[in-house]
């Protein structure tokens, strides 16, 4: 018998403390650190959970599903001698999943190829490819501002109430790499988020006909929150063996990373950890960037991992630890703006805060067009000037502008009005979005494009 | 050897608690459990340590042995740093890469330096001289472009007794004995290890008064730092800290750079490694990457290691100084490195300060900021070590501990600013809340290379834009039509100074990277607009007649229009200027 079968046949009887999700075990043999734990009830059920801290024939044990029910004397612990896993292969498709991986939709659990640990590994920088492929999402804030790359990260900053999961379901829709058919396979991960909201992207997949090349892993409002935990580590697992085993190109919709941020808070707590801000715990950075930085490409291999996390601001403040720390890992962020939803323009996208980092790689002639750059460089600086006008308008009226300064007024709502705002269903090509973004523009006189080149601008200006 | 020194009691994370310890010193390296996971002792208390484990510490159970050979953590330091990528405990990443898979696996040992290749070796010492540490031995053409100067070992002293002859050898070959004051013989090899905590030492500190180039005109020309200087940039994300620092890689005058991409993003540094070898040096004509070393401990990879890579960066650093070099360390970032001090501190339950971080922060941070400066070598040479270090304020607030201890202990400060990030005005260096305090001390070689002028015309751009920030608080309140035109003149020449100079593409292939030279023309002509368009104001012109001039278009695209090798362009704008200006005066003659 192996050590490790050794380990799972054995059965301890009797817990020693219950607190919150937590549980305490003494008088065990000794197990090791993040391992998977099987903690029995008094009714039989098994429920699973992971080593957070180990000493000499003591652990506690974090349970996933939760500890009502629990009691001292009766409940039992199996440990399995290795962390959480999932059972992967090409069968997972069109299946639906808990945060721990296991089926829900009714069916057998699908056979699996392999067993991967769920925690993953980091990816060794040297083998990595730098992500320049541009997708085109068909939304111009998006691809003439922010564009997105395969195998970026790129979150979406929103707040409650925003149309986020409108302009993802959109992106899932209208994804594609110009000159290329291969189409993405979809990973969606539900953290915490309502039973409609779940429904709702369900719907969106299957009138777009791509329900068959998604994978489902949903933790909803009303599931336990500690499997929260491991939700996105479950989701990001079957993604890598479908990008990195079978050579897909796979968009993995995390959804609502704050609720994962609020469960790992609840646990930090529960262990009277020193809280950094807001009483979130000082390794929430470094726990996020284990689930971000499992994005990108790695060379030699065709499939990459397309990441869009979605958060909800609370209080529509960026600065807040879960944005923050996001933005700090992520290869940039599409922020929503309250402001311009209550003008009603869709998609809402923040004209200055949002930023896309992997941007300058795959952009340009051959791959989008020779003037993307500049032209949204200068949208940038125009709309920043558009911000300020419209600050000392409202201190000294309109009529009290320069001439120049109304002008960058229109400029600011024709960029609001013709580029920003677009229909749900409407597909622009990166063509219509820069030419969109020139017709703005050039309501500005020449000498205001000092970001522009003498030759684009003999060749695009006004026409 | 190792020797098993303790048991395993209790894991929490990347800290473990250790029992029966015996023989250990604080700081030994260790190995713990069966994966023979690296660790370093850093608490003891009788017959317990707590160790640091640099590896994932999943699976790892109480009761398993630990080992050590009672050495401190170290680094290799020989031939064959130079080009390559190691982990924050100097493990290569690239031998890791070809002998597994993508992933960076537990329990891996690899040599820092090939072992096995032969390096041409240039003896430069005679048997019977008599040396002491730090002097050179030989020799050997590491890459084009740096001479690796083989040191005979600090605390090293005696005479020459043998020495090696030209040839080919490996990294462990003896290249040299010495027979110190006991008469023992001391076998100088190709490469040593030094212990990572611990600055290597220097003869001598000497004053700071070259500038280091870094071909950034709002660093050079108004927050310079010098050679073995120390800055910080603090920054919220996404103001730039990253490019900066990557700029300074690729285009400052350092003869080597140390970059630590510490606690930050994966693809940056596949980023480098891919785009380093392709970029070339434009004083040398080589590729960046032979004067390149790159530590990555990335934001996923284990946090203790995290921790450990401002040192092992550092300490690299400090042995090419001592042969003779300027090196140059970007540390991303370190708000990084002092989250995973304070992680670790809290793992083991020690008192927090503020925020959480442990009370020795600063202590730490001040003794990391002291091993830069411009010395004089155990051997004689001249060398430096300038740090660049960065700074992640939460929610870009510059109040909280890291930016606020770290900016007592650095010169100078390059304060990136959101609003400017946000309209992409590029490098967001803030041009108020900025300061260098080496201005003075590098004036004169300003002067003696590019004549008197230096002082005088950054010191004239700095009135001005402390003038304009006063103007636009009045415009804020009633616009600029109010003011008069000798006023507006401010603004439009710091609106032009901000758009025509301190903005800077990175990503522009001439922009990039601006000269000395070419920084002080740019600078003329724009403060020439001012005098000139003053003058004509003062004559009866009129802020528009001058805003309308065509030549000032020719100075918003002067920085990408002329190329560092054809700056003798800005003259004839200059010409321009001067005549279509000449224009404006004659009509009120
Ligand atoms: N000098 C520059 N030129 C052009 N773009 C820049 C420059 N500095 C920053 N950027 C832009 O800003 C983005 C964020 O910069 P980065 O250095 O990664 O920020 P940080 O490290 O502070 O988070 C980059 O991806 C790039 O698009
Ligand atoms: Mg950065």
């Amino acid at each position: 018998m192996t050590e490790k079968n050794l380990k799972q046949a054995r059965e301890y009887v009797g817990i020693s403390q219950v607190a919150g999700p937590l549980v305490a075990v003494k008088g065990i043999h000794n197990v090791g650190y993040n391992e998977l734990a099987e903690v029995i009830d008094p009714d039989g059920n098994v429920r699973l959970g992971s080593i957070l801290e180990c000493s000499e024939g003591a652990a506690v044990i974090q349970v996933f599903e939760g500890t009502s029910g629990l009691s001292i004397p009766d409940t039992r612990i199996r440990f399995r001698g290795e962390p959480l896993t999932m059972g992967v292969s090409g069968e997972l498709f069109g299946r639906v999943f808990n945060g721990l991986g296991q089926p829900i939709d009714g069916g057998p659990a699908p056979r699996a190829e392999m067993n991967m640990d769920v925690n993953g590994l980091p990816i060794n920088p040297t083998a990595r490819e730098y992500p320049r492929k541009f997708i085109q999402t068909g939304i111009s804030a998006i691809d003439g501002m922010n564009t997105l790359v395969r195998g970026q990260k790129l979150p979406i900053f929103s707040g409650t109430g925003l149309p986020h999961n409108r302009i993802v379901a959109q992106i899932t829709r209208q994804a594609k790499i110009i000159g290329e058919d291969t189409s993405f396979a979809v990973v969606f991960a539900a953290m915490g988020i309502k039973h409609d909201v779940a429904q709702y992207f369900i719907r969106n997949f299957e009138e777009s006909g791509v329900l068959e090349k998604v994978v489902l892993f949903l933790n909803l409002a009303d599931d336990p929150s500690v499997e929260r935990l491991v939700t996105p580590r479950t989701a990001l697992t079957a993604a890598e063996y479908l990008a990195f085993t079978m050579n897909m190109h796979v968009l993995v919709i995390l959804t609502d990373m704050t609720n994962y941020c609020e469960s790992l808070r609840e646990i930090s707590t529960i262990r009277e950890e020193i809280p950094s801000r807001k009483g979130y715990p000082g390794y929430l950075y470094s726990d996020l960037s284990n689930i971000y930085e499992r994005a990108g490409m790695i060379s030699g291999i065709d499939g990459s991992i397309t990441q869009m996390p979605i958060l909800t601001m609370p209080n529509d403040d960026i600065s807040h630890p879960v944005p923050d720390l996001s933005g700090y890992i992520t290869e940039g962020q599409i922020v929503l703006e309250r402001d311009l939803d209550h003008r009603n323009i869709y998609p809402p996208i923040a004209g200055l805060p949002s930023l896309s980092r992997l941007m300058k790689d795959g952009i340009g002639e051959g791959m989008t067009r020779e003037d993307h750059a500049h032209v949204a460089s200068q949208l940038f600086a125009a709309y920043s000037h558009v911000k300020d006008v419209r600050a000392l308008a409202a201190v000294i009226g309109a009529e009290e502008l320069t001439p120049l300064d109304k002008v960058y007024l229109e400029v600011g709502d024709r960029f609001e009005r013709e580029f920003l705002s677009q229909g749900e269903y409407e597909d622009r090509s990166i063509t219509e979005t820069l030419d969109i973004g020139w017709s703005v523009i050039s309501h500005l006189p020449k000498e205001e494009l000092y970001r522009i080149s003498e030759e684009e601008l003999n060749k695009y200006y006004g026409k | 050897m190792l020797e098993i020194i303790g048991k395993v009691d209790k894991v929490i994370g990347p800290v473990v608690h250790a029992r029966e310890i015996d023989k250990a010193r604080m700081l030994d390296l260790v190995e713990v459990g069966d994966y023979h996971l690296v660790g370093e002792i850093v608490k003891l208390d009788r017959d317990r340590a707590v160790i640091q484990v640099y590896e994932d510490t999943t699976g790892l159970a109480p009761g398993t042995n630990i080992y050590s050979a009672g050495v401190p953590l170290s680094v290799d330091l020989g031939p064959g740093l130079i080009g390559t990528i190691y982990d924050g405990i100097q493990r290569p990443l690239e031998v890791i890469r070809d002998s597994s898979d993508q992933y960076i696996q537990k329990g891996i040992h690899v040599s820092p330096l090939d072992r096995e290749k032969k390096w041409q070796y240039k003896p430069s010492l005679a048997p019977g001289i008599g040396v002491s540490g730090g002097e050179i031995v030989g020799t050997v053409q590491e890459t084009v472009l740096i001479e690796h100067k083989v040191l005979i070992p600090p605390g090293v002293a005696g005479k020459v007794t043998w020495v090696i002859d030209e040839g080919e050898y490996n990294v462990d070959e003896t290249v040299a004995t010495v027979e110190n004051s006991d008469g023992d013989s001391v076998a100088v090899k190709m490469s040593q290890r030094w212990p990572v905590r611990k600055g290597r030492p220097v003869r001598e500190r000497k004053p700071l008064s070259i500038p280091l180039i870094t071909g950034q005109r709002v660093i050079d020309t108004l927050f310079p730092v010098a050679k073995g200087g120390t800055v910080v940039v603090p920054g919220g994300f996404g103001t730039g800290k990253t490019m900066i620092q990557h700029a300074l890689s690729k285009w400052s005058d350092a003869d080597l750079i140390v970059y630590i991409g510490c606690g930050e993003r994966g693809n940056e540094m596949t980023d480098v490694l891919i785009e380093f070898p392709k970029l070339i040096d434009p004083r040398s004509k080589r590729p960046i990457m032979e004067r390149t070393i790159l530590i990555a401990n990335t934001s996923n990879m284990p946090v203790a290691a995290r921790e450990a890579s401002i040192y092992t960066g550092i300490t690299i650093a400090e042995y090419y100084r001592d042969q003779g070099y300027h090196v140059a360390i970007m540390a991303d970032s370190t708000s990084r490195w002092a989250e995973a001090l304070r992680e670790l501190s809290g793992r083991m339950e020690e008192m927090p300060a503020d925020e959480g971080y442990p009370a020795y922060l600063p202590t730490r941070l001040a003794e990391f900021y002291e091993r830069a400066g411009m010395v004089q070598t155990l051997g004689g040479d001249q060398g430096s070590i300038s740090i660049v270090g960065s700074v992640s304020p939460p929610g870009g607030d510059f109040s909280e501990p890291v930016t606020q201890h770290s900016k007592r202990f650095v010169r100078c400060t390059w304060a990136l600013d959101r609003q400017l990030a946000n309209a992409r005005h590029y490098p967001a260096i803030s041009w108020l809340d900025s300061y260098s305090e080496y201005v003075e001390e590098i004036s004169g070689w300003w002067e003696e290379n590019f004549g008197g002028e230096w002082m005088d015309l950054r010191r004239r751009i700095m009135d001005l834009l402390q003038n304009e920030g006063k103007l636009q608080q009045v415009v804020k309140l009633v616009g600029p039509d109010v003011l008069p035109d000798t006023q507006r003149i401010v603004l439009e020449t710091c609106t032009m100074f901000k758009n025509a100079f301190l903005q800077q593409n990175s990503f522009d292939k001439i922009d990039m990277f601006c000269v000395p030279e070419k920084q002080v023309k740019m600078l003329q002509v724009i403060l020439e607009f001012y005098d000139l368009g003053l003058e004509n104001i003062n004559k009866g012109a009129t802020i528009h007649q001058i805003k309308k001039l065509e030549v000032t278009s020719d100075i918003m695209r002067m920085k990408f229009s002329v190329g560092n090798d054809e700056i003798e362009k800005i003259d004839e704008i200059r010409d321009k200027l001067n005549r279509s200006m000449q224009r404006i005066a004659e009509m009120f003659e």
